[in-house]
């Protein structure tokens, strides 16, 4: 039972740069997307901080623009299993999450990588689970665009139940050397809509039995399968009243499914910005937000809701006149779209640069991703443990700026704060990662 | 320059012997451990071996009784051993029947970023029963022709990530601050594979592997995989019974192939300790071996090697009958013997894997593509 004079703990976790704008690769300080040592670095920097786990996205193909390759972010990655099972090697504690998509990977295969993984970093793996549908990623697959965007949905839960499953599939591991008996396990049978798989699981029940499942994604859908089946739930970052009225609907799911509010965890990514004075991180954050629109990307981000190609206009000079095109998206591919109503938002685009002599690429900074958290370390702990002890999230994947060094200073200033206020551990008391997130 | 005496060891399990692990001090739920492959690699470093191979199957092992029969990925145990270790060469099993060409390119490639340019990969078909059970997708015909597709399968499955790791050159990324761009589209290429089995677009996740082309190999026992070999592989693994034979299998080989004859060895001091091992698990497990099983001391193995080198085999690849004795035989026992004689290295040379296997730097193949210089 945990003690309810304790306020409550916050989840901590470190995402290893991706590539989108948020990335700032121009800075002079910006490492290697690829080289080894730039994911030890971040690894062992959250480590250090006692982080209750390590994240990583995954690629399945390179973004594309115009019809073209995007080559204004960060482009490339490693694979996301190997790297994270080097990184077992090269840390104790610190948990390996890996975003693999369930449309594009096969239950048996990668319910045994998982299982592998989990072995191999003694009960620290965690699988982030993501969906896709349509022709442009299964162009790099055998079966091509084979899944309706309506059962992404469905094709995820049965992964999952069929994951677990051979997850489940051995007994306990006790072989006998005089009688020859190795193990008697690992038969299964999975049959539903989306998979009719069977035979034998090579690989032993593992540290944590299960590891643990992340889910991505807000929509209903996401939500809903979430609360049926994931350990926690990566969502996006929302002010406090919004992020207390997702906190309540997704945890008011799991009763119908038996599960009790502790089981499912919100954790939010978010990124943030620290200063030595208010003023301070406020300017800081402000030449961050400049370094991630630059000139072009401000350009292709305001293509992105015109839908036509802008290449012709000027970022440091007013929007465009021309309206935005009605056709199907074919400026971005690989990528989630930023609006479901172009006209409407190029109109309050308009607006707004009209009411504040805005040029294209201000506009952009406004409009877009602005850093979640900004302030000194002191203020910033603070309003991550009310996020927490207000109900509006369990914890934060914390998304650094900058690749590999963009978490040092939040290890160095923030987590000594939330240590000393009660509410961020000060060693590991758990070997796996669901002993760290306190799941069963 | 490449040591005289090319020589890998295949790890699996205990041992190669089905019983080995009803012998062995070692606990047998340990192969399940991160340790177990950390100290058999370091092992094999310690020895200076040119390579380490880790054995797979997309299906479990043998489920016969007495036999060990659960394993763990052997792309991600050699992740894990790779930055805890610093020469020897990591080259795991992945197979071609049932996976994903981009995948096995990805997974691949990080291997080798891991690794800093020691990665290779033994690619394997799945013609086991039960194995497309697993995937669920379609059946696999276990006899007559259908068989031998998987072969013309894997090479496809092989040329598509051998173009994926081209499709970056080497200078794709500029980090342009004055245009703005993080890489040179133009160096960045789509592969555009399309095949009987498959179509892959293109270009790959992962840039370029620090080795450009990882090391290819297969093992390979009759015609048609030999075919296989020489389209897909730099290494081939035979199982010659006999220097003759060993000569002969070379003759029919294509000459670029790196042909490392696999042997399965137990070894001791003293030739009857190693018969006598044997022996007792034969009695557990009666065992036939696809490859030759050489029984004795390091210097009778050390002879064979030498002979058969002499028929026109590259290197070995040792098979160790038993752990932890037959391993540390290798390393402990047959090394010294063999640097004893001046034919094998002392310290290891600079160079990624290809460089010490005397494979030439891989060219891309997309680098002069459309380019004509004035």
């Amino acid at each position: 039972m945990p003690d309810k004079t304790l306020p409550k703990q916050i989840i901590l976790a470190a995402h290893f740069p991706g590539v989108n704008n948020t990335t700032v690769w121009s800075d002079p300080a910006a490492g290697s997307q690829i080289e080894f040592d730039s994911f030890v670095h971040l690894a062992r920097t959250a480590e250090r901080g006692k982080f209750d786990f390590f994240f990583l996205a995954e690629g399945l193909r390179l973004r594309e623009q115009r019809g073209l390759i995007h080559d204004l972010d960060v482009v490339g990655r490693p694979d996301t299993l190997t790297v994270l099972s080097a990184l077992a090697a090269v840390t104790t504690h610190l948990g390996l999450a890996g975003t693999l998509n369930a449309t594009f990977h096969e239950p048996y295969e990668l319910a045994r990588q998982l299982a592998t993984l989990d072995h191999l970093s003694g009960g620290r793996a965690a699988w982030n689970v993501v969906t896709s549908s349509g022709p442009f990623f299964g162009e790099n697959f055998r079966r091509g665009g084979f899944l309706d965007y309506a059962d992404r949905y469905t094709r995820a839960g049965e992964f999952i139940d069929a994951a677990r499953v051979l997850w489940d599939s051995w007994n306990a591991l006790e072989p006998v050397r005089d009688s020859g008996f190795f193990a008697d396990t690992g038969q299964f049978t999975v049959r539903s809509p989306q998979f009719d798989i069977a035979g034998r699981f090579p690989v032993p029940r593992s540290p944590q039995g299960h590891p643990v499942i992340l889910q991505a994604g807000d929509s209903d859908g996401g939500r809903e399968l979430a609360a049926s089946r994931a350990d926690a739930i990566f969502s996006r970052h929302h002010e406090l009243e919004d992020g207390r009225e997702f906190y309540r609907d997704v945890k008011g799911r799991l009763a119908r499914y038996g599960r009790s509010p502790d089981s499912l965890k919100i954790i939010p990514g978010v990124s943030y910005v620290l200063g030595e004075t208010e003023a301070d991180a406020q300017e800081k954050a402000h030449h961050i937000r400049r370094q991630q629109v630059s000139p072009q990307t401000a350009i292709l981000l305001l293509e992105q809701v015109w839908n036509r190609d802008l290449s012709a206009y000027d970022a440091d000079g007013p929007l465009p006149e021309v309206d935005p095109l009605d056709d199907e998206n074919t400026i971005i591919q690989g990528r989630t779209a930023q609006t479901h109503d172009r006209h409407r938002t190029a109109a309050e685009w308009r607006a707004r640069a009209d009411a504040k002599n805005l040029s294209i690429r201000e506009l952009i900074i406004e409009v877009t991703g602005r850093q979640s958290f900004i302030g000194t370390a002191s203020t910033v702990a603070a309003q991550l443990n009310e996020y927490v002890q207000t109900g509006a999230c369990d914890g934060f994947i914390l998304v650094p700026h900058l690749t590999p060094t963009g978490l040092d200073e939040f290890v160095d200033t923030v987590v000594p704060l939330l240590q000393e206020r009660g509410v961020f551990r000060t060693d590991y008391e758990s070997g796996t990662l669901r002993g760290h997130l306190g799941l069963a | 320059m490449t040591s005289p005496f090319p020589l890998a060891v295949a790890l699996d399990g205990l041992g190669w012997h089905p019983a080995a692990w009803r012998t062995s001090p070692l606990d047998p739920a340990a192969v399940f451990t991160p340790e177990h492959w950390v100290r058999l690699v370091r092992e094999a470093e310690a020895g200076l071996l040119d390579f380490v191979t880790f054995e797979d199957t997309f299906g479990p092992p043998s489920a016969a009784p007495g036999e060990i029969n659960g394993r763990l990925d052997a792309v991600l145990v050699a992740s894990r051993v790779a930055p805890v270790t610093r020469h020897v060469g990591l080259v795991p099993v992945a197979t071609t029947t049932h996976t994903e060409p981009f995948h096995l390119a990805s997974a691949l490639a990080t291997l080798d970023y891991v690794s800093g340019g020691r990665a290779g990969w033994q690619a394997r078909v799945s013609a086991r029963p039960g194995e497309d059970r697993l995937l669920g997708r379609r059946t696999v015909p276990l006899e007559g022709e259908g068989v031998w597709d998987l072969f013309d399968e894997a090479s496809d499955a092989v040329e598509v990530v051998r173009r994926l790791w081209d499709s970056w050159e080497d200078d794709a990324i500029i980090r342009d601050v004055a245009t703005g761009r993080f890489v040179d589209r133009d160096k960045l290429h789509y592969i555009d594979f399309a095949g009987k089995w498959f179509s892959v677009k293109g270009p790959a996740i992962v840039p370029r592997p620090p080795q450009g082309q990882p090391v290819v190999a297969a093992l390979a026992h009759a015609p048609v995989p030999y075919d296989f070999a020489a389209r897909s592989a730099d290494v081939v693994f035979v199982t010659p019974s006999s220097a003759e034979e060993a000569g002969a299998i070379v003759q029919a080989l294509d000459p670029s192939l790196k042909v490392f004859a696999d042997l399965v060895v137990f070894l001791d001091d003293h030739a009857t300790g190693a018969v006598a091992r044997r022996a007792r698990l034969d009695e557990l497990t009666p065992w036939q071996s696809d490859a030759l099983i050489v029984t004795g001391t390091p210097e009778q193995l050390a002879d064979l090697l030498v002979a058969w080198r002499a028929a026109g085999v590259d290197g070995f690849r040792l098979r160790p009958g038993a752990l932890p004795w037959d391993l540390e035989a290798i390393t402990r026992l047959l090394v010294p013997v063999l640097q004893d004689r001046g034919l094998f290295r002392t310290s290891y040379e600079p160079g990624d894997l290809r460089t010490r296997l005397g494979l030439p730097v891989a060219v891309n193949r997309y680098s002069s593509e459309g380019i004509s210089v004035a």
